[in-house]
């Protein structure tokens, strides 16, 4: 609009845009609409089940933090331009290393975290380095390492204790230093103070009469925040974001403009595999045992809260705060159709239809940015 | 002119049994706009490949500012000084221009003792850079995927000039141009030209390499007939010369001469 804007810089065949079109093309877009829609919904339907106070909120809030950890890991890996199917299966494998190092093998379980969380992180960089170096598609790979892992996660329990749980990890994380933080909670004195106060609900009887409802916020939950936050910094303020972003979005051109492409993608491979294993030391300390059927499904349910939250199946484009959005919703309705009392097999309803919206929405979003018909 | 830049002396490149240089002698100098011309498998982008640092010449010796030049991977020859804006563009198109501007070479400010991307800078200096080549972005978060064919061209060249580049190497940036844009494209050449760089100008429109050449130089089958210079040679010889003479001259008898 030259004649509007008579600076030398205007041209005429830049049309103005609206901001209400350029807040549309973000890709948290998504995840902004449905967490909204969601609120509302259960708002309306719900707010008399109890789901809204301290109690629900921490149900469904721990829920979404579960859904986060491994969904933050999803997406900077989707950015990058690949993905990993074995999360899952990883989670599995963690958890099941934990207890075989920290019980069977009488470890103390921080050594077992630790030696866990390089055991899986290396495993992580090893499929990224196979994708890297053969140029198969990660879904392949990551595949294989989904069989691979969940089969070993079966086999060793087995063997050694003849059995595929594994209990006693609350009695050998007794004293520990670093259990607690993957099993603890915090901000405990505030939930006291407030139930003192008479701002949230107290026990009015029994053993724990007095006592607030909620005692504590879960370390799972602080784990998924600090996770959200560095992965937003990460990718938006940060050169090796932009090496993320390029490595998905044109690995060739990437390359030729000197971008460490290889580099980049087996890092965020580490990190998918390290976010796993957060969530799988979270569980397992929270259970007190390890099973070799825990986190079946789970990388299905990342890689669809990340999407959810805006990112393209294809790399190059998303976002953390998205995926993060895409979690919230995800537990959010998981725990929500429970208090409202709906049949929950309709939760997978409503994922396939969610995940079917979301991606018909990406794929408008991207023909806005690039401007392709 | 002063001393040339790179000089390739009868480099010879050999792929197995296939000779796809036998000889190709070319000064470039700082501040010219050099043609490579020559038609498809004459040998124009194995020559750019070999004076950029991707081949190694099977024989033959380059200079580049009067030295050796010995390149082991193009990463070497890019910080030296000689940048390639090739065919297949650099960018990226779902990143912004000033992501796509910095991209390998992002500015960071310290801050609490961590590297974080100076956005502010990467979009005042890309805002700037476009402007200078006559390109208006709408910002610099525009994605690059919005922008036409000839301004992509525009910003990788903008890019080279940016980041120091002596010798830049346009790999056919007017090929699937419309006309507009690549008269855009010949305008930023010359601008470039104008600050001292050297352009090379790998084209096989005859047209195209007239506007801004200053010197020409055809490829033909691996070898060359010699340079010329701007006035001393007709569209019809260049044209006659990238074909190989014969087989063009009848065929353009029977077109009319308008090829």
């Amino acid at each position: 609009m030259s004649t509007s804007t008579p600076s030398a810089a205007g041209d005429e065949r830049i049309k103005e845009r609206s901001r209400l079109r350029n807040a549309l093309v973000r890709p948290e877009l998504g995840g902004i609409c449905g967490t909204v829609l969601v609120f509302t919904f259960f708002l309306l339907t719900a707010a008399d089940s109890g789901m809204f106070s301290p109690t629900g909120f921490l149900n469904w809030g721990t829920v979404s933090a579960q859904f986060a950890i491994i969904a933050v890991g999803a997406c900077l890996l989707m950015i990058a331009g690949e993905f990993d199917l074995s999360v899952g299966s990883m989670i599995g494998f963690a958890g099941m290393s934990i207890a075989i190092l920290g019980v069977t093998f009488g470890l103390p379980i921080w050594l077992a975290i630790v030696i866990t969380f390089v055991l899986c992180t290396l495993i992580g960089g090893l499929s990224g380095y196979i994708v890297v170096k053969t140029g198969l598609p990660s879904f392949i790979v990551t595949l294989a390492f989904l069989f691979i892992l969940r089969g070993f996660t079966i086999f060793l329990p087995q063997l050694i204790e003849r059995k595929t749980i594994i209990g006693g990890i609350s009695d050998a994380a007794e004293g520990d230093w670093l259990a607690p933080l993957f099993g603890g909670k915090v901000l405990n004195g505030l939930f006291v103070w407030l139930g003192d106060a008479g701002l949230i609900e107290t026990f009015s009887r029994g053993s724990r009469q007095g006592q607030p409802v909620v005692d504590g916020v879960p370390m799972l939950v602080i784990w998924a925040l600090l996770l959200i936050i560095f992965g937003h910094i990460l990718l938006t303020r940060t050169r090796f974001g932009n090496w993320i972003f390029a490595a998905g979005g044109d690995a060739e051109a990437a390359r030729n403009s000197g971008v460490p492409v290889d580099r980049v993608k087996i890092l965020m491979f580490m990190f998918t595999a390290f976010c796993a294993t957060v969530f799988a030391t979270c569980q397992v300390m929270e259970f007190g045992s390890a099973g070799a059927d825990r986190g079946l499904l789970k990388e299905f349910e990342a890689i669809i809260a990340v999407v959810i939250g805006g990112a393209l199946l294809t790399g190059g484009y998303g976002s953390v705060i998205g995926a993060a959005l895409g979690a919230l919703i995800f537990g959010v309705v998981q725990q929500g159709l429970f208090f409202a009392g709906v049949e929950s097999s309709l939760f997978r309803v409503f994922l396939g239809v969610i995940l079917l919206m979301a991606v018909i929405l990406n794929t408008y979003i991207r023909r806005l940015i690039t401007g392709e018909k | 002119m002063s001393q040339p830049i790179i000089q390739m002396k009868s480099i010879e490149k050999h792929f197995g049994a296939v000779i796809a240089l036998a000889g190709v002698s070319v000064d470039i100098y700082p501040g010219e706009c050099h043609c490579l011309l020559g038609d498809n498998g004459a040998g124009k982008s194995t020559f750019i490949k070999t004076m950029s640092g991707v081949h190694k010449p099977t024989k033959g010796e380059i200079l580049f500012e009067g030295q050796p030049m010995n390149f082991a991977v193009p990463r070497d020859a890019m910080n030296a000084g000689i940048a390639t804006v090739h065919q297949h563009l650099a960018m990226i198109p779902l990143m912004s221009v000033s992501r796509n501007f910095f991209m390998g070479n992002e500015p960071v400010k310290k801050i609490a003792g961590i590297p974080f991307f100076d956005h502010e800078y990467a979009n005042e200096v890309t805002m700037a850079e476009m402007r200078k080549m006559g390109i208006n972005l709408r910002g610099p978060d525009q994605a690059v995927g919005t922008l036409s064919g000839g301004e992509r061209q525009t910003v990788a060249i903008a890019r080279a000039v940016h980041f120091g580049a002596k010798v830049l190497i346009l790999d056919e940036p007017t090929s699937a141009l419309g006309v507009r844009q690549t008269s855009n494209v010949l305008a930023t050449i010359d601008k470039v030209r104008k600050q001292g760089i050297a352009v090379v100008f790998i084209t096989h429109n005859v047209r195209h390499a007239l506007a801004v050449g200053d010197r020409f130089t055809v490829l033909n089958r691996g070898s060359t007939y010699g340079t010329a210079t701007r006035g001393d040679v007709t569209p019809e010889e260049l044209q006659d010369l990238m074909a190989g003479g014969q087989e063009l001259a009848t065929l353009e008898g029977s077109l009319g001469g308008t090829v």
